[in-house]
Parts: C-alpha cells; sequence; structure tokens
C-alpha cells in the first residue's frame, strides 16, 4: 500500500491539532488546580476566623461569671461578633473589595477581644482559674491559626496570581474568565492580635 | 582566563554561602542526618538526648507520628509559638497528607531573659491535642520541672503524654508508602517514537521499503499521542522528596515525611 503526501499532510495536521489542543488543556486545567488551591485556602481563613467566633460565647459567659465584670466591653464583643457573622463572602469573588470588607468585620472581632483581654487584667481570680487559662490558651492558638492561613492564602493566591498573569496562560484566562484573587493586607491594628500577653 | 573563571565561581560561591547564612540565622536549619532530638543549647546530657531520641524513634517506627524536640539558646526576636511553627513547617516535620507532627520548642532560662516553650500541633494532630490540652502539658509537666532546671524530666514526661494521648488516634494506622508516583519516564520517550513513525512513513511512501510505521493503525498513534499528554504531568519535587521515613542511617530516625502545621498548640514562660 502506497501512502499518498495528502495522507501524510492530514496526519501532521492532526498531530499538530491534538499537540495543540493537550497542550491548552494542560494550561486551563492547572487553572483550574491553582483557582482550587486558593479557594481551599479561603475555605481555610474562613475556617479560622469562624473558629475565633465560636470561641467567644465561651469566653463571655466566663468571663460574665465574675462578680461586677465591666459590661460594655463584654457588649461590644458580642456586637462585634454578630457584625462579622453577619459578612458572607462569595468565594467566587475574591476580589479586593470583598476581602477588605471581611477583614474590616474581623478587625472589629480583634480590637474588641484585645479591650476585653486588656479589662481581664484587673481581675486576677479570673485569670487564676484553669477555665480561663484554657480559653485563653485556645484563643492564642486561634490567633495564631489566623495568621498562618491567611500567609497560606496570600502565597497561593501569589502562586494563582502569576501563572494567571504570565504568557501564555494569560490568553486562556481571559478566555475562560480567570480573575485574579486580591490579597490580605496588613492594615493598622489588623496584624496586632489581641494582646494575650500574661 | 583562569582568573575570570575563579573570580565567576568565588562570586557564585559567596552568593551561595550568604543565602543560606542569612536563612539559617532565622531558624535552625533541618538536621542533617535527621534528629528527632535537637540539643543546640547543649543543656543535655549525651545519654539523655539518646534516650529521648530512642523513645521518640521508637514512637514514630509504630505509628509515623513524629514528635521534634528542639532546645535553642535564642528565639532570634520571634514569638516562641511563631518559632516552633517555622520550624515545623520547613522542617517538614510529620508524614505529608497526614501532617501528624509536631514540635516541642524550649528556650532554656538564662540570667537575663525567661526561658519559653512551646508545644506546635501540626493539623493531623490537633484533635488529640487540642490547644487546652497542649497549654496542661506545659504547664503541669513542663514548666514545674524547667523552674527547677530539670530539663530532660520535663521534656521526658510531656512527649509521653504527648505520646499515649496520640496513640489513641493514630494506634494501629501502618503508614503506606507515598502516594503513588505521578511521573512516567515512558511518557517522554513516546513523541520520540511518534516522530520515529512519522518519518518512516514519509522514507515508506517514497522507498515502498522497510516500513515499521504502515503496520501501527493511525488510531493507535493517535492514542499513544493522547496519553503523553496525561503522563507528562509528573512533579519532580514529589519524585525526589519520597525519601520519607526511609534510607538514612541504619536503625535511627529515617527522616522527617513533609507534614504541614497551621499554628495550633500553646506556649508558657517561666
Amino acid at each position: 500500500m502506497k501512502i499518498s503526501k495528502g495522507w501524510i499532510i492530514l496526519i501532521v495536521i492532526v498531530v499538530i491539532i491534538f499537540l495543540l489542543f493537550s497542550w491548552g488543556t494542560g494550561i486551563y486545567n492547572k487553572l483550574v488546580a491553582q483557582e482550587e488551591g486558593v479557594n481551599q485556602a479561603w475555605a481555610n481563613v474562613e475556617n479560622v476566623y469562624q473558629r475565633r467566633l465560636d470561641l467567644i460565647p465561651n469566653l463571655v459567659n466566663t468571663v460574665k461569671g465574675v462578680a461586677n465584670f465591666e459590661q460594655s466591653t463584654l457588649t461590644a464583643v458580642i456586637e462585634a461578633r454578630a457584625k462579622a457573622t453577619s459578612v458572607q463572602i462569595n468565594p467566587k469573588n475574591l476580589d479586593e473589595g470583598s476581602i477588605q470588607k471581611f477583614q474590616e468585620a474581623q478587625n472589629g472581632v480583634s480590637s474588641a477581644l484585645g479591650r476585653l483581654m486588656v479589662v481581664v487584667e484587673q481581675y486576677p481570680q479570673l485569670k487564676a482559674t484553669q477555665n480561663f487559662s484554657e480559653l485563653q490558651a485556645q484563643l492564642e492558638g486561634t490567633e495564631n491559626r489566623i495568621s498562618v492561613e491567611r500567609m497560606k492564602f496570600n502565597q497561593s493566591a501569589q502562586a494563582y496570581n502569576t501563572y494567571l498573569r504570565r504568557f501564555p496562560a494569560n490568553i486562556f484566562a481571559g478566555l475562560f474568565g480567570f480573575q485574579k484573587k486580591a490579597y490580605f493586607t496588613s492594615d493598622k491594628g489588623a496584624e496586632k492580635a489581641p494582646a494575650v500577653q500574661f | 582566563m583562569k582568573t575570570t573563571v575563579s573570580r565567576i565561581v568565588t562570586i557564585f560561591l559567596i552568593f551561595l554561602f550568604s543565602s543560606s547564612f542569612l536563612y539559617s540565622q532565622d531558624i535552625p536549619a533541618r538536621p542533617e542526618p535527621p534528629k528527632l532530638v535537637n540539643d543546640l543549647a547543649g543543656i543535655l546530657s549525651v545519654e539523655e538526648v539518646q534516650q529521648l531520641e530512642s523513645k521518640l524513634v521508637a514512637f514514630n517506627d509504630s505509628t509515623s507520628t513524629q514528635l521534634v524536640v528542639v532546645i535553642v539558646k535564642s528565639l532570634n526576636g520571634y514569638d516562641k509559638n511563631e518559632f516552633a511553627y517555622r520550624i515545623g513547617e520547613s522542617w517538614g516535620v510529620g508524614q505529608k497528607g497526614k501532617n501528624n507532627g509536631a514540635v516541642i520548642l524550649v528556650k532554656p532560662k538564662s540570667a537575663n531573659e525567661n526561658g519559653e516553650v512551646s508545644i506546635q500541633t501540626g493539623y493531623g494532630v490537633e484533635g488529640a491535642i487540642p490547644d487546652a490540652l497542649a497549654i496542661r502539658i506545659v504547664d503541669n509537666e513542663m514548666i514545674p520541672r524547667f523552674k527547677e532546671g530539670n530539663y530532660y524530666q520535663g521534656i521526658d514526661a510531656a512527649t509521653s503524654t504527648m505520646i499515649s494521648l496520640l496513640k489513641g488516634e493514630f494506634t494501629a494506622d501502618q503508614y503506606k508508602k507515598r502516594t503513588k508516583d505521578k511521573s512516567n519516564p515512558v511518557a517522554l520517550i513516546i513523541p520520540l517514537i511518534i516522530l520515529v513513525i512519522v518519518f518512516t512513513m514519509i522514507r515508506g511512501s517514497r522507498y515502498q521499503a522497510h516500513s515499521v510505521g504502515k503496520h501501527i493503525p493511525f488510531w493507535t498513534a493517535l492514542w499513544m499521542l493522547g496519553s503523553m499528554g496525561g503522563g507528562s504531568r509528573g512533579n519532580w519535587h514529589d519524585f525526589s522528596s519520597g525519601s520519607g521515613g526511609f534510607g538514612g542511617g541504619g536503625g535511627g530516625f529515617g527522616g522527617f515525611g513533609g507534614g504541614s502545621f497551621g499554628g495550633g498548640g500553646a506556649g508558657g514562660s517561666w
């Protein structure tokens, strides 16, 4: 059987199309994988912030038990928590505006908790209880977790953004609607975890 | 000519050393050969280090959970928890995927500085040793003994407590070898084979002799081409880090597994 020139050209074209297709698929799949990585990191960030919100009722109850504890700081913590709970972010849309909104609400909780911890200083009988020292350790651990997960989120967002904006992925990103992700920024007071130094 | 080469080499070496030096100033570098007990402050005797090491190695061998003890002279300006977290994350304490590692960091009390201690738990250990338990271990097992200068006894008691806590979680769970290799060396050869086929076809059509290509159906060739796309997505990093809990010195600790940390744990000072 003789293979004609036409056949060869056809095979070469098919091979080239196939190569282009698998190349494009590779880039698209990598974009998807990286975006999923960012989503996962975001879920972890929300998770650790939620962990802090979940600690608050317990903390408030423990502190409330102490005779004549300053009520205004407690109210401030509860209000900040309610506000933070009401802020919901769509993970599909992690742009600067939504991350900032999230951060502001959580910063409110941070500063309210910070004030509460300062006030607690005046109640040595509270600090001496095992229950409170464990709560305090949990709170401190949660603050550490928050800074770790924020850092990890920024790292994965950076990896995704770098890949997204580089040639040739930028062509596919525009084509399939992949968006740049925003970062957590350390603004005044945000990086300062409530002082749990005792 | 010779001087230019040596100058380039010197610059390169300076660059290499200065970067690794800057890094090592921050956080202690991962020990080579890997060890679970790292007394960088030199407060434990050789026998004490050996006893702790063999206890922790035995625990690692039976459960794959890695407890690392690090004793340092200075925290280099870091918070104790952050320092311990960074050790855990950069050394890769615990197994990848399971994240079953924990770091016990001790900075002994010196003339003008407080002693500091921190337990940092990997993601997989947070369940067995939550922060509230970690602070109990710090407050009840370690600090009272450290105050009397009994560093070995404090660390020994803390690691024993952690081991018995962790045994409830990971008992007979045998650590399987790292997840299968994704890289497939055959994939690299396939494009070559296809090239050969195409060229043989071209030649074959011209001379009508020695044709190998015509025995391979067109669709088979396409299928081979297609499998190339998926197979070549191997990751050399995964591959090279596969040494996991094996290799290393005979009988001793095999190495860190690449576990990850999330900032859980607790610390205290005295």
